[in-house]
């Protein structure tokens, strides 16, 4: 059963992200960053119904952990969908959109397909490993994406302060979820930590998104050389 | 062999585009002017250097937090741990590498009196708020 700690940090994580809706539409981009914003709604509706299983069947209960497992997976996926659409935002202005739509649905059924093998190979039980595998695939895949997108913007010489620090949060976001699920599958032993680890890691997401919407205007610009590492 | 993969990964990314997003919020706030009495208080005449870090962190402190900086300036403190860390190892062999940490350490303490001058720009307007109530 989770604690006091464990509830305050989930409390706070969707205090957060209704802060990024709330900061969205207040500075006048919830449609402009569509995606980005339905996804964090999504995430509030899914902490209401957790935690409305939460206390119907409790913490142990298949019904959780099915549920929390199963749309983990679903918001994977919905970030997945936001990170793309910030791909249209920085292809915008060469009209590549529907190429980036196409090579992400393919990307995203074929890392399906990918986990579903390995994990046809390795086990019996099928569904619950396929849940977590495909997860962490996910995610890495999600961290590529972001990582080949972070690149293309420093070649392109994006200059929207706001656009970026929105994609810098998803690349931090998806580093730790695929390192923190990698650590799972590769030391199932250390279950204390992973009460403690995954909440708080999942502040920081809706913290920057809250933080960019908020503080950065949308006309902010920057100079890109200024955030190589090597000076240009 | 596949989580190992993704794990060594993970992290060596993590580090990257922490160390990219602590720069962007540097750069976003590189712009902004500090006015002659924040100056005064902080001691940076002209450039900020690292040595200033510790005693705007501590200015900081005195002042009423304002929530949706906290999270930055927290950020942008890790950034300058590792900073202090690169400095104190890596550093030591590559002297090119100590001139960018010093740099770099530079801006942290110019971030930190930028947001020194945010919260005591709050705290007047509460102040004033207040008289006026």
């Amino acid at each position: 059963m989770p604690g006091p700690f464990q509830y305050g940090i989930w409390s706070l994580c969707t205090l957060l992200e209704a802060a990024v809706v709330v900061c969205a539409i207040t500075k006048d981009s919830f449609r402009r960053y569509l995606a980005l914003n339905i996804y964090m709604l999504a995430s509030i509706f899914v902490s209401m119904v957790r935690f409305r299983i939460l206390f119907t069947y409790g913490f142990a209960s298949p019904e959780y952990g099915y549920f929390y497992y199963y749309s983990d997976l679903l918001l994977t996926i919905g970030l997945y969908c936001a990170l793309m659409s910030l791909y249209a935002h920085v292809f915008e202005e060469m009209g590549a959109e529907q190429y980036v739509r196409l090579g992400a649905l393919l990307l995203l059924l074929g890392t399906a397909a990918f986990s579903f093998a390995i994990v046809m190979q390795n086990s019996s039980r099928i569904t619950g490993r396929f849940v977590v595998e495909v997860s962490q695939n996910l995610f890495f895949v999600g961290l590529v994406l972001t990582y080949v997108l972070w690149g293309a913007m420093l070649k392109l010489r994006e200059t929207r302060t706001r656009l970026i620090q929105l994609v810098l949060a998803v690349g931090l976001y998806f580093s730790v979820f695929a390192a923190s699920y990698a650590l799972r599958n590769l030391y199932p032993g250390l279950h204390n930590i992973w009460p403690y680890l995954t909440p708080v890691s999942g502040c920081v997401l809706p913290l920057a998104w809250a933080y960019a919407f908020w503080r950065i205007p949308d006309d902010a610009r920057l100079a890109p050389s200024r955030l190589a590492m090597v000076p240009r | 062999m596949m989580a190992a993969f993704i794990l060594v990964c993970s992290v060596v990314t993590l580090l990257q585009f922490f160390v990219w997003y602590c720069r962007s919020l540097i750069a976003a706030s590189a712009k902004e002017a500090l006015s002659p009495e924040v100056r005064d208080v902080t001691g940076i005449a002209r450039a900020a250097s690292g040595e200033d870090f510790t005693r705007v962190m501590q200015l900081l402190q005195l002042c009423p937090e304002r929530p949706e900086d906290r999270g930055s300036i927290q950020a942008v403190g890790t950034y300058f741990g590792l900073l202090n860390f690169l400095r104190a190892t890596l550093a030591r062999m590559v002297p090119s590498m100590r001139a960018w940490t010093d740099s770099e350490r530079g801006q942290c303490a110019y971030f930190a009196a930028v947001a020194l001058e945010r919260r005591i720009a709050f705290s007047r307007g509460m102040l004033a708020q207040q008289m006026e109530s």
